[in-house]
């Protein structure tokens, strides 16, 4: 069946079954930003911005996205270079398996919330499982992040 | 030192960041055949028969491949050079399945779900066999685990698999009773270490294709890429010049990906078809299929003189390979080799033990290999100890740990899998790294706890050791190649998995050709095109590997000096060169590197410069580090938050101190995880139960409050620019930190990991 979806502010139309997931239908458009750590909900690392609010995309069903605006990666590219610099600047990334997804929720909570506190920024990504930096400078890294009004 | 040692950026975290391709499966071609593998529902079965009737009548199903489409050609997928330390024991696809999740069958077709649907129309019938599933009574079972005649040892390892021994150790130095009837101390405890799992966000993933010169291209996430290209070879009897594995950037390994996992089946559909093909894990497969750490029951043995002398250390070893005997030996060894020495006063030592198999999902190479169970049991004996003693544990390990300039005959003794090599410790930090940690944690306020109404605050701490690279066996090569305009390729064999090798061995290159990160351009792990690397495991990297770089750097340099000799027409020990400039340090004429590169490629004597040099290991000197851990225990519920980790690490130079301190903070909190939040746990009937992330939990970003990770001074002669390793030390101290603090602040000692309320609870009960 196909379905329209807006990704990076581009309408486009997907073929798509009805049983698939949102990550496997980008995956298989190609949008290999958007990448599968698990199946359920638990490690983030799938993470779009569906009409702007972080979800796992595979769990969410491709046909409930009709018409709905996606965001990978892609589509915040100048937030996410900024997002790398600070995460440069502090060693905060080492395998970068997670850090697009990383990025689209940092971003998100950057519009919510541009003075939170590392509790806040450790509760807003709560969902977001890194195994390999034991946290403590990503959390660094997005505090200067959310300061940065450039 | 103007890049070594310095905060570099890494080199590639801008491109992962905004989500480039760069992953395995970011490779697979749009129409790979899927790969599919039917697992055991038992722990152990023969499968008598198979019906695939109708999953093949399914459009879109291209074969289901069954134990009769391969030759029995036994191996190992333990990852390993060859010849391998551990018991070539696995078939493609076996007549029997040996644990829940083990390999039955796998079907191929066009997509995932007329390969799900297959799956669930293939009927397997299946002769139950009574499994062997608690390791304690392993040995000696009547059921055996692998009955089958064809698997073998590859040298002498002690397998004996009619007795479900998949290796055996044993070494004794001194002896070891005597000397203990003869202490004024002695104390025994029994010591067990969990399953852990892994846990890398990107699962194992594989993808393969043929190229137009007919050649099998297979991309995998992996940690030894080259192994990887030698097993398919032999396990598939395919020349080993018909395939080229690349590794593309890697989503974690700690030693999961050192082994193959999908990759000999989706060769083999490939090779046979010609079609590409691939296969993902599931998160469950990850769990369930591939493996984790070695669980182990750890009895140890000190005994000490009336002045708080260490004597003598029994210890006693039993570890569970389960389905499998990949890494059996190795892991187990390390438990003696890369622990025992800490304490190298002794008059007497032993280590014994075997491996054996079991019917629960294997185990296999982990971060920390061995040294974090042995740390464990030795550095909680040691408190143990103390405590016997009335002595301070601070100033037992003062008087009795390994200090510079001296050794263990241990080191002479204990290699992988076979003898050892001599090394003296010509930098080992340790005095100062448990000084500067008893600082940063505040110990003397804080030793042993502070008590208020309903929590109790207590430090504890622990020391350990690793290695740096295998001796003469792990080899690692590089290839430096000058380009017109003055910028130069580094191709490297060793394999960048997320730790930050590429950046650090950049760097060692451009340290030594005096210019910026920017003008090296490094490539890694593809086997037709980077010489040969081990691979990433054994804390091998920046020693091997970069003293490799380094040394291709410093011929290149020569060449070029040499060429600017030429150019400049006098001889080339009055050359000048500062990176970008050759000069006569006896008159005023030079030469911009950009102008030499530019001349040998286009215009006079052409040439390419090029240099491909290899470095083996003579030593494996060991990094050291000491742990402190302050913990908050609950005095209602027992539940610890764990507030403060410090490490100090003496890894001798940092070549990149902010990803230094990234490879100890991950480890730390990966440490800990072990220590105290995770466990691989099965039901009775062997089935995995914590098969995802909801129910194998890791550290979380709630869960890590406070790190401080410093690093001492030290430089180690035989490193590059006095590097040693730094991957894996940074895992080992965790459990032990925390079992000491937690008797420090409740009086109970817990033996077994994880560390738990409930444990707590139990013991103090018992009490």
């Amino acid at each position: 069946m196909k379905i329209d979806l807006i990704v990076n502010k581009q309408k486009k139309t997907f073929l798509i079954e009805p049983n698939e997931y949102l990550l496997d239908v980008l995956r298989r458009y190609d949008y290999q930003s958007v990448r599968r750590g698990c199946d359920n909900t638990s490690c983030g690392v799938c993470t779009v911005l569906l009409d702007n609010k972080p979800v796992p995309s595979c769990s969410v069903l491709a046909i409930r996205c009709e018409g709905k605006e996606i965001t990978t990666v892609e589509g915040i590219a100048d937030e996410a270079e900024k997002l790398a610099h600070y995460f440069g600047e502090l060693g905060a990334d080492q395998c970068g398996y997670c850090n697009p997804s990383m990025a689209l929720t940092v971003y998100s909570l950057k519009q919510e919330n541009k003075n939170a506190s590392v509790e806040e920024i450790k509760n807003y990504l709560v969902g977001n499982l890194c195994r390999c930096t034991g946290y403590v400078a990503q959390h660094e890294a997005i505090k200067r992040y959310l300061g940065d009004e450039s | 030192m103007k890049v070594v040692n310095n905060k570099v950026k890494s080199i590639d975290g801008l491109g992962v960041m905004k989500g480039r391709k760069a992953f395995t499966d970011d490779f697979a071609e749009k129409d790979a055949l899927i790969v599919k593998v039917l697992r055991s529902p038992h722990p152990y079965a023969r499968v008598v028969s198979v019906d695939d009737k109708l999953a093949l009548e399914l459009e879109g199903i291209e074969m289901v491949l069954t134990h009769k489409d391969f030759k029995r050609i036994p191996f190992t997928r333990a990852g390993q050079g060859y010849p391998e330390p551990s018991p070539h024991d696995k078939f493609v696809l076996d007549e029997y399945v040996r644990y829940i999740g083990d390999e039955v069958l796998a079907v191929v077709g066009i997509n995932d779900s007329v390969v799900e649907k297959a799956l669930s129309l293939i009927k397997v019938e299946y002769e139950v066999l009574e499994p062997v599933l608690d390791f304690e009574t392993a040995k000696d079972n009547q059921v055996i685990v692998h009955p089958e005649e064809e698997i073998h040892e590859m040298f002498d390892i002690g397998f004996k698999p009619k007795r479900n021994i998949a290796a055996s150790y044993g070494m004794e130095i001194g002896d070891v009773k005597k000397t203990l009837e003869a202490c004024d101390y002695v104390i025994k405890e029994t010591f067990y270490t969990q399953a852990q799992a892994h846990v890398m966000l990107e699962p194992h993933t594989v993808n393969a294709r043929m190229d137009y010169q007919n050649r099998l291209i297979i991309y995998s996430a992996t940690q030894t890429p080259f192994h990887v290209r030698r097993i398919i070879s032999q396990g598939l009897e395919i020349p080993l010049s018909k395939i080229r594995v690349i590794k593309p950037r890697v989503g974690g390994g700690f030693g999961g990906k050192q082994a193959i996992h999908g990759e000999m089946l989706v060769a083999y559909v490939t090779y046979k078809t010609g079609k590409p093909a691939k296969m993902v894990y599931t998160r469950k497969e990850v769990f369930e299929s591939s493996y984790s750490r070695h669980p182990m029951r750890i009895e140890m043995t000190l005994g000490a003189d009336k002045n708080g002398v260490l004597k003598a250390i029994n210890c006693e070893a039993l570890s569970d390979t389960g389905a499998y005997g990949e890494h059996a030996l190795t892991v187990f060894m390390v438990t003696g080799s890369k622990v025992l020495p800490l304490y190298n006063k002794v008059e007497s030592v032993r280590f014994v033990g075997d491996i054996v198999y079991t019917n629960h999902t294997p185990a296999g190479a982990y971060r920390g290999y061995g040294a974090i169970q042995g740390n464990f049991a030795l550095e909680s004996a040691v408190d143990v100890l103390c405590k016997k003693m009335d002595m301070d544990p601070i100033e037992f390990r003062k008087l009795n740990m390994m200090k510079e300039k001296e050794t263990s005959p241990i080191f002479e003794i204990m290699g992988e899998g076979t003898a050892g090599t001599a090394m003296i410790m010509e930098t080992c930090k340790l005095d100062e790294c448990v000084d500067k940690g008893m600082e940063l944690i505040g110990w003397k306020d804080k030793y042993p706890r502070k008590e208020s109404e309903n929590k109790i605050r207590s430090v504890g701490m622990a020391i350990a050791m690793q290695g740096s690279g295998i001796p003469y066996i792990d080899m690692g090569s590089a290839t430096i190649k000058l380009n017109d305009d003055g910028f130069y390729n580094l191709m490297v064999g060793a394999t960048e998995i997320g730790q930050g090798s590429d950046t650090v061995l950049t760097q060692i290159a451009a340290e030594e050709l005096m210019c910026e990160v920017e003008k090296v351009v490094v490539y890694s792990s593809d086997t037709d095109l980077t010489p040969f690397d081990v691979g990433a495991y054994a804390s091998s990297t920046t020693y091997v590997s970069g003293n490799a770089v380094l040394k291709a750097a410093k011929e290149l340099r020569e060449k070029m000096l040499v060429e600017a000799a030429r150019i400049l027409g006098i001889e080339v020990d009055k050359v000048g060169f500062d990176g970008k400039e050759f000069w006569d340090e006896e008159s005023d004429k030079s030469i911009s590197l950009v102008d030499l590169s530019n001349q040998i490629t286009y215009s006079h004597e052409q040439k390419q410069l090029q240099v491909t040099s290899s470095y083996v290991g003579h030593k494996s000197p060991p990094p050291f580090m000491a742990g402190f851990i302050e913990i908050e225990i609950d005095k209602e519920t027992f539940e610890i938050d764990i507030l403060h980790y410090v490490s100090v690490v003496d890894c001798g130079t940092t070549i990149n101190p902010m990803l230094a301190k990234g490879q100890v903070d991950g480890a730390i909190v990966q440490g800990l995880g072990m220590a105290h939040f995770e466990d691989v746990k099965y039901a009775k009937n062997g089935r995995m139960i914590s098969n995802d992330l909801l129910n194998y939990k890791i550290p979380t970003r709630l869960d890590v409050k406070k790190l401080t990770t410093v690093f001492v001074d030290s430089y180690e002669e035989s490193g590059p620019f006095g590097a040693k390793s730094v991957g894996e030390i940074g895992i080992d101290t965790p459990p032990a930190a925390l079992a000491n603090a937690v008797y420090n602040a409740l009086g109970v000692r817990i033996t077994s990991l994880p560390i738990t309320s409930e444990k707590i609870f139990k013991e103090i009960r018992r009490n």
